[in-house]
């Protein structure tokens, strides 16, 4: 393990912190964009 | 043109206009913050450059929206829009009128304010000076804003977000102005630069604010 | 052959549907690899462990101005070309800015506190970043208060270049209102300031990471609002048919 001293909270906080909201803009870009595409499909399947 | 402007001064002096109301909303504001912070005049006279000039411009936000909104309710703004001046020069003049209206009755009786809360004598003339350089800035930004968002319901919180970050500058060279003229350290110095973003507002929001009304009245 | 070619939106979601998933591989790749070899660099010895953070504090404040910069230019081809998906893009861009500025000022704020002893400081550079992040809510805003698209894009492309203007004022303003505690740009090339290459070398590709998702992020909500505007058209037409 790599040692991070005293110092273990705040830099584990960093990348917790980073992560969770990376993480949220992905998964709420990945799902807008299915959202769009299945929207867009049943319309463009209805048209015919 | 100057029809155009004597009918907005018209139109804000009469009852209900809003004229008064910015000075209204600024004593309040200088009667409240020594609930706030209590009455020690020594804290007064330091925040008092701050909460001038935050007063300043928040009093100038409240009536920002009447810029375009009546105008565009009722036609009028489609008709100006039609009239032989060019948009940009309307969007001047109501910036101008707004001025009027708010900028300089805060501007006359901003020593009085200064008094309420403790500023020494010798920072008066400062504050005065640099609200009647700053304030046209915040008139014209506030044009801006007011032009953006003309065209929505509920455009005032929006306008409020839009606005105050263009704010910024001026409310910190102002400040600085005053905060220096208390200590007697080059005023002068953060005055120019007030003065350099009035004059930069005067040049770029004409024409932005006319472009967005174009757009806005399509 | 121009690069205007992918101004129509057929070509760009073709082009941008092939190459979409090599952009998030490289991301995933660059970010994963650069924040573990991040975390194996020894501790610094001033900083102690927390230098680590360098390795997602500076490419997020990269990110965040340069997102902007993006916006600009995209808003600018739209009010001059008249080119949707410029305009869809500085859309798309706005939240992943915002993200980078809010994930600057946080780590920031967690790193100052053991180093600087303080959370937040009135410092000019971090004065000037939480001013970026609320020019990235009042454009964010600003999108999402309009119905109509065109209008929509028009104006915020206009907000976006007075804000930047005033967004660059308001960075060297604040120059002139306090001095600062901040150290200078951590990838000066001026001796003496610059970082030892033991953190310089996992922090470029951190840096490239986080471009690359940056990249790949856009591409998928431009795509998602190509997709919204294609469903709008339809609709409209079957209720005018």
């Amino acid at each position: 393990m790599i040692e991070l001293g005293k110092y273990a909270i705040p830099v584990l906080a960093a990348y917790a912190v980073s992560a969770v909201l990376i993480a949220g803009l992905i998964l709420q870009s990945l799902a807008a964009n299915a959202r769009a595409r299945r929207d867009l499909d049943r319309q463009e399947q209805r048209d015919g | 043109m100057i029809a155009l402007f004597a009918r907005d001064i018209r139109l804000a002096t009469r009852a209900g206009g809003g004229f008064g109301l910015g000075l209204g909303f600024f004593l309040i504001l200088c009667t409240l913050v020594p609930f706030g912070v209590g009455p020690s005049g020594a804290t007064l006279a330091l925040i008092a450059p701050g909460i001038l000039w935050v007063g300043a411009l928040l009093a100038c936000l409240l009536s920002l929206d009447r810029i375009f909104a009546l105008d565009h309710e009722d036609g009028s703004l489609d008709l100006l829009a039609t009239a032989p001046i060019p948009l940009e020069g309307v969007v001047v003049i109501k910036a101008a009128a707004h001025w009027i209206t708010t900028g300089l009755p805060l501007v006359v009786a901003a020593p009085i304010f200064g008094l309420l809360l403790h500023l020494p004598a010798i920072a008066m003339p400062w504050l005065v000076a640099a609200l009647l350089i700053g304030t046209p800035a915040l008139s014209l930004l506030g044009a801006f804003g007011a032009a953006l968002t003309v065209g929505l319901r509920r455009g005032g919180l929006l306008l409020s977000l839009l606005v105050l970050p263009l704010y910024i500058p001026t409310l910190l060279f102002g400040a600085e102005v005053v905060r220096r003229g208390m200590v007697d350290a080059a005023p002068l110095t953060p005055l120019a630069f007030l003065g350099a973003i009035t004059l930069l507002s005067c040049a770029l929001v004409p024409f932005a604010g006319a472009a967005v009304l174009r757009v806005n009245l399509r | 052959m121009s690069i205007w070619e992918y101004a129509n939106p057929v070509k760009f979601m073709r082009l941008s549907g092939r190459v979409l998933p090599w952009v998030a591989i490289g991301a995933a790749i660059c970010i994963a690899s650069g924040l573990v070899w991040g975390f194996l660099t020894p501790p610094d010895y001033k900083q102690g462990a927390t230098v680590k953070i360098i390795f997602l504090h500076v490419p997020a404040a990269m990110m965040a101005i340069n997102i902007w910069a993006m916006m600009l230019v995209a808003s600018l081809i739209w009010l001059i070309r008249r080119h949707h998906v410029s305009a869809l893009a500085a859309k798309a861009a706005a939240p992943v800015g915002a993200v980078m500025t809010l994930i600057a000022l946080i780590t920031g704020a967690i790193w100052g506190q053991p180093m600087w002893g303080t959370w937040w400081e009135w410092d000019p550079r971090l004065t000037s970043v939480l001013i970026l992040f609320l020019f990235y809510l009042g454009y964010i805003a600003l999108w999402s208060a309009i119905d109509d698209a065109d209008t929509a894009a028009d104006l915020t492309g206009w907000l976006c270049i007075v804000g930047s203007i005033f967004a660059f004022l308001s960075r060297y303003a604040v120059l002139f209102w306090n001095q600062g505690l901040h150290q200078g740009a951590s990838l000066s090339l001026a001796p003496g300031e610059r970082m030892s290459a033991v953190y310089r070398y996992p922090l470029y590709l951190s840096m490239l990471g986080f471009g690359l998702l940056f990249l790949a992020l856009v591409l998928v909500r431009t795509r998602t609002e190509i997709r919204r505007r294609r469903l709008a058209a339809l609709i409209a037409r079957e209720v005018r048919a």
